[in-house]
């Protein structure tokens, strides 16, 4: 007969079976039986957090970069609460975290207790699913299919809240035998007849767009590399969200960069103007389509997306096909391979027109910015951050906001799994807690958390975590004292009414890196800046850089609200060219 | 061109709203009802009514019956999510036309009042299955199943026959013939 084994044990042995490394995590009354285990199992090792949302974050940035799920372990009440943030952010950007929380004892349950929340009921809707274990029984077999939910399908964050008492209680484990075939939801929902269908498509289209999304990453690698494969084979063009940055490389001449609201101007316009539309893992969210009205007006859509309920939401389109990424594009280039062996070259003539348009936008070079000697412009910063960091191989996670956009435009990413930002929850301060977890994954990559001033002081304490576990990330501010994105919506829409959005009494970023116990460098002038970046990289330790940059610059090229792509307004170059000045800067 | 001021792009054209009525098989579990309940109020869609009970307590399978309004691209996602739920099995629509469909709801009257009003009232809902279920010298509590307009329309006409209360279930609903819902 095997031996009883407590709650808390089971936990751990759940955890081991699933092959769990890290659990990122804070300590309270109601999990204090679960981290009394914590010594018995050497094979996971926990990181102390600073703030629940921190451990959140970090499990997303441990997730993103490593394509294993994050764990997280917090305590009732405040714990649970303090990490809804990160699980709402990893619900909208399909990130698999598996939470368990710590509740007050099942008698105690619905009475106010100390530190009692209703846990599952304020994260339903942040997670995919969520459970509460009242019965000691129903534990093991829980935690196995929380980790199920969490990484099958399109994923996303679950939680398990186990009663403090439950965590005592005893029973038997039987190991865990994962399953080959997943009984969980059928995620391949086509046929042969949909590739045909799509490779008639695409040999009937003179002005082709691919349009990929943060569902090629979260397919795997080999997804990336198949895209790769399949741009190949067709010759069309490429653009990408701001998730799916790094699935194809960013410096090949096919990628017209990121699109959307602070897309590139030939990647607006080429969807605009497209005659077929390949979504590829992406799901029109508001901030690529733009008024919807008169989004790409004239073009056949094709969605591909593992999950159903995202076909049709915003956009109708007229070939879904409901597959996992991988499978997908590896039964069209099987197809396109069979059906149509020299495609790319006898397509070329088709669509050279379109790239000969293609190329005349590209000629706006809508990224460009006015330099200057004098101060630091923050496309500059991110310019010489890229050109000196290229060849490392490089892990980026941004807060959100202008600098956030600034590095999506100028930072070229090659590969999947580098780049670590939060798009749909745009969560200011996850940046660094997430650089914390990326760098947990990857001790020995460089980790840079390209950030804000003002998001980065709201995860800043996660610092001491960085310190703590010699996690040498780097923090690179681009300091321009303002909420960049809110002053600039601010000049461009209220009349430059600069509302709130200014931050007086800013701490002193180096000294404050001090404080910490890690390494303070500032940037003040252009000139200096590629030594201090330099001696940024060469510094073995957690570093705060302040780069303090032109506090003016606005992020361009953006679409204004409610139009649609081929409205897009650019940046002063472009302005100054088109005699538009002072009034005529803000919205037509 | 009117000057948007907001970070979030005007809203567009709105379709046509149907109703449908929407069956959803769920394992009969704590919480599942908030999760069904919360994706509608979530996602902004409709409840006009609700039925919920368990029908296989060997499974544990519950029937919800949810009847809802929406455009057809609306009602599409809410089936959409609906199957995204775990602890969700199958999920059927029927638009409220469908002749291969039966809707059923059903109401309770309490009429007070002398017997010429209460047989009046009585004679009025013949139609509708009508089945007393406590009589007194001077009331009645009525039980009739009906469709929703229908019912709505008896408890109109009863006020001036003596009603005093109504109370009524959300919408039930089956396939005729032999068939079910796969």
């Amino acid at each position: 007969m095997s031996k009883l084994c407590t709650g808390a044990e089971i936990v751990f042995k759940c955890l081991e079976d699933q092959d769990v490394e890290f659990i990122f995590g804070y300590p309270g009354g109601a999990v204090l039986p679960i981290y009394d285990e914590l010594k018995n199992h050497e094979s996971l090792k926990h990181i102390l957090v600073r703030h629940e949302q921190g451990a959140g974050h970090a499990a997303e940035g441990y997730a993103r970069s490593s394509g294993k799920p994050g764990v997280v372990l917090v305590t009732s009440g405040p714990g649970a609460t303090n990490v809804v943030t990160a699980l709402t952010d990893a619900y909208m950007d399909s990130i698999p975290l598996v939470c368990i929380s710590g509740q007050v004892p099942t008698h105690l349950i619905g009475t106010d207790a100390f530190q009692e929340c209703d846990t599952t009921g304020i994260t339903r809707p942040c997670t995919k699913h969520n459970w509460l274990v009242k019965d000691i029984k129903d534990l093991a077999k829980t935690i196995h299919k929380a980790f199920e939910v969490a990484t099958t399908g399109r994923p996303g964050p679950v939680l398990v809240d186990i009663p403090k008492d439950v965590q005592f209680q005893k029973t038997n484990y039987s190991k865990y035998k994962k399953q080959k075939k997943l009984n969980g939801k059928k995620h391949n929902n086509f046929n042969q007849k949909d590739i045909d269908e799509l490779v008639k498509l695409m040999t009937k289209a003179s002005k082709p767009i691919f349009y990929t999304g943060g569902g090629v990453i979260n397919s795997g690698p080999k997804a990336s590399e198949l895209l790769r494969e399949l741009v190949h084979a067709t010759g069309f063009p490429i653009t990408s969200t701001l998730q799916g940055l790094g699935s194809y490389p960013g410096d090949d001449n096919s990628f017209l960069g990121m699109l959307g609201m602070h897309g590139t101007y030939e990647a607006n316009n080429a969807m605009h103007d497209c005659d077929l539309m390949i979504n590829i893992g992406a799901r029109f969210d508001d901030r690529i389509t733009g008024k919807i009205d008169e989004f790409s007006p004239k073009s056949k859509k094709v969605h591909i997306d593992i999950d159903p309920s995202s076909i049709n939401k915003n956009v109708k389109v007229d070939l879904p096909i409901v597959g996992d990424v991988q499978d997908v594009i590896s039964s069209t280039i099987k197809t396109i391979k069979k059906t149509k062996p020299n495609f790319a070259k006898s397509n070329k003539q088709k669509i050279s027109k379109w790239w000969e348009k293609i190329q005349k936008w590209r000629e706006k070079r809508s990224l460009d910015f006015i330099n200057s000697t004098e101060t630091i412009k923050p496309q500059y910063a991110v310019q010489r951050l890229y050109e000196l960091t290229k060849n490392k191989d490089t892990y980026i996670t941004t807060e959100v906001g202008q600098h956030q956009m600034w590095a999506a435009q100028h930072y070229k990413f090659d590969k999947p799994n580098r780049w670590m930002t939060s798009g749909g929850l745009g969560t200011m301060g996850y940046g660094l807690p997430a650089a914390v977890g990326v760098q947990v994954a990857h001790p020995n990559k460089l980790v840079i958390d390209i950030a804000g001033e003002a998001s980065v002081l709201m995860t800043m304490q996660e610092m001491s975590t960085a310190v703590q576990y010699n996690l040498p990330i780097k923090i690179f501010i681009l300091n321009n004292e303002y909420m960049g994105m809110v002053r600039q919506w601010q000049e461009l829409l209220h009349d430059k009414n600069y509302s709130e959005s200014y931050t007086a009494a800013l701490p002193d970023f180096v000294k404050l890196a001090e404080a910490y116990g890690c390494v303070g460098i500032r940037a003040k002038t252009p000139e200096e800046l590629d030594d201090k970046i330099i001696e940024m990289l060469n510094t073995d330790r957690p570093v705060i850089f302040d780069c303090l940059v032109d506090k003016q610059e606005n992020c361009f090229p953006m679409i204004p609200s409610g139009k649609p792509h081929n409205q897009m307004l650019l940046g002063p170059k472009d302005q100054e060219e088109n005699k538009i000045t002072g009034k005529g800067k803000t919205l037509v | 061109m009117s000057k948007a001021k907001s970070a979030y792009s005007i809203p567009g054209k709105k379709g046509k709203l149907d109703t449908h009525i929407i069956v959803v098989w769920v394992d009969n579990e704590a919480g599942v009802l908030a999760r069904v309940v919360g994706l509608f109020s979530g996602r902004g869609y409709n409840i006009e009514s609700l039925a919920v009970a368990e029908i296989d307590s060997k499974l544990n399978i519950s029937r919800i019956t949810i009847v809802t309004t929406g455009t057809p691209q609306v009602i599409e996602q809410i089936k959409l999510q609906l199957k995204k739920l775990v602890p969700v099995h199958k999920v059927a629509d029927f638009k409220r036309e469908d002749k291969k469909v039966i809707f059923k709801e059903m109401a309770l009257f309490k009429l007070v009042g002398n017997n010429n009003k209460r047989q009046k009232a009585l004679k009025a809902c013949k139609k509708y299955n009508a089945v007393i279920l406590d009589k007194t010298n001077k009331s009645y509590v009525i039980q009739v199943t009906a469709l929703r307009r229908e019912i709505d329309m008896m408890s109109k006409n009863l006020k001036k026959l003596g009603l005093i209360s109504v109370s009524r279930t959300g919408a039930v609903a089956m396939t005729r013939g032999s068939e079910i819902f796969k």
